[in-house]
């Protein structure tokens, strides 16, 4: 991340402290912070590939659980601070290639793993899609945390994702994948570029089942 | 009576692909229903109340006078009332902690070392049973976990805190998939545990037999198995950050009558 957004991120940090100390219930807040701080220290050991780095400090995740603790969602300049910070995290295709193959995506879109204590890091990591969205209309075992993404492409006026007229579509869909986190903040959605998880040409497979007019998304 | 579940398993999965949203919670529903006819758990409530009564450990002593909250020896309705704070340990303890603690205590057991112990091997799978004993005394109870000691109060407050505290490679809180009604990951229903889910749902609802791959499994186990798949490090075996949950849990299951031990697909 570069660091202008770093330092936005750090001032909305301090301001979330500092309104916390400002009545006795809110000062309690900020004990139940550092004790909570504490018992993370003290609880957590490193297992297989899943060292405590994992759950070191982060802004925009540190930001997004203040928030849920609180019940009340983000101020819009803290929000729009994260989006921006996780918007320059993204890495786009270095040829500009961003489409590759929907049938290698459905696979990517199936697989759940990696990345857990007990996977190998040479493990090919899965994108966990339908663990939240319901995509292959045909495919009835689906998670319902996320929207629905049957008929992405067609929904959106996909009829040529290579035209220039699916451009924004085409980089959205890229983006949004890479780092959901840039177009909303507290996004549930996992970075999947950002943090490690897909790689580039994943990417693209998954790019391509949402809006290769081919794939079962847009039947 | 397992493989005739998996067979039964296996049909239903097979039958929900020819039918849309609604008939797979149908379906889901039915396939519960059928797991409800004979629980496994039982075997495991037996072997734990044997343990129980049974002089073992350096001290040769049985686990008959552990005070679990409600005074020694008091196996029913202890249960619904953890975690709790112990004076005499200075702590906030759920279930599995405190039967360290009594079996360090009466037994002369190392507490420590047997927090180290792999799930479902020695000590540790007595612990796994005796654990399942206890919590079984409290069926049909309902949860009333207290919050009248400050500590109770503070694990209260951190276990919130970790509950929607994101981390890992995924950004994973237990909130992601926690935190609304009526969501799935995949066709596995999840409870919302930011209040009382219901009776015999999440935190009441563990221990629980598991068929998808036979085995036994307490909280600790449970709270292990969604920190592995929120690809975080791992918890410690009744470490404060699962104690804390626990209350979280519990305190929001005010009122939730308990099934455990409980069977899950």
């Amino acid at each position: 991340m570069k660091k202008t957004t770093q330092s936005v991120l750090a001032a909305a940090c301090v301001a979330a402290l500092m309104a916390g100390c400002s009545s006795t219930t809110m000062s309690s807040s900020a004990d139940a912070d550092r004790a909570t701080a504490e018992v993370i220290k003290a609880s957590f050991q490193n297992k297989g590939i899943a060292k405590l780095d994992r759950i070191a400090p982060e802004a925009s995740n540190d930001l997004c659980s203040q928030a849920d603790v609180a019940g009340k969602a983000l101020d819009e300049k803290t929000a729009k601070a994260i989006e921006a910070a996780n918007m320059a995290a993204i890495k786009w295709p270095s040829d500009g290639k961003y489409l590759g193959d929907w049938k290698r995506g459905e696979k990517v879109a199936q697989s759940g793993k990696g990345l857990t204590w007990r996977d190998k890091i040479t493990r090919v990591n899965g994108g966990n899609c339908y663990n939240c969205h319901q995509i292959d209309p045909s495919f009835n075992s689906y998670g319902t945390l996320g929207p629905s993404l049957v008929g992405y492409g067609k929904l959106r006026g996909v009829t040529d994702p290579n035209s220039p007229a699916a451009q924004a579509v085409v980089k959205y869909t890229w983006g949004k994948i890479w780092n959901s986190r840039a177009y909303s903040a507290c996004s549930n959605m996992p970075r999947a570029g950002t943090n490690g998880i897909l790689t580039q040409n994943q990417v693209r497979d998954l790019v391509a089942l949402l809006l290769d007019p081919n794939s079962p998304v847009n039947k | 009576m397992r493989k005739h579940l998996l067979t039964a398993m296996t049909a239903l999965a097979l039958s929900t692909l020819a039918y849309g949203q609604s008939d797979i919670e149908k379906g889901i529903d039915k396939y519960r229903e059928m797991l409800a006819d004979g629980n496994p758990a039982e075997l495991f409530e037996m072997n734990g109340e044997e343990l129980w009564k049974t002089a073992r450990g350096p001290k040769n002593a049985t686990l008959e006078k552990c005070d679990l909250g409600k005074g020694p020896g008091v196996v029913k309705g202890a249960f619904v009332e953890l975690p709790r704070f112990f004076a005499d340990t200075g702590r906030v303890q759920d279930l599995e902690s405190r039967l360290l603690t009594c079996m360090e205590t009466l037994q002369g057991f190392n507490a420590a070392e047997l927090a180290k112990v792999s799930y479902n091997k020695g000590e540790m799978a007595n612990i796994r049973d005796i654990a399942t004993y206890v919590a079984g005394q409290s069926k049909g109870m309902r949860f009333a976990v207290p919050q009248n000691h400050a500590s109770e109060k503070t694990m209260y407050e951190v276990g919130k805190r970790l509950f929607f505290a994101r981390g890992g490679t995924h950004d994973f809180a237990c909130a992601t998939c926690h935190s609304e009604d009526g969501k799935r990951i995949r066709l596995q229903g999840l409870p919302n545990l930011t209040k009382n889910p219901g009776d015999g749902i999440g935190f009441a609802a563990w221990p629980a037999y598991r068929v998808g791959n036979g085995q036994m499994w307490t909280m600790q186990k449970r709270l292990n198995d969604c920190y592995r798949q929120q690809r975080f490090p791992e918890p410690k075996y009744g470490s404060d950050a699962t104690v804390a949950l626990s209350v979280y849990m519990g305190v929001n299951a005010k009122g939730a009558e308990s099934i455990a031990p409980a069977i899950k697909r």
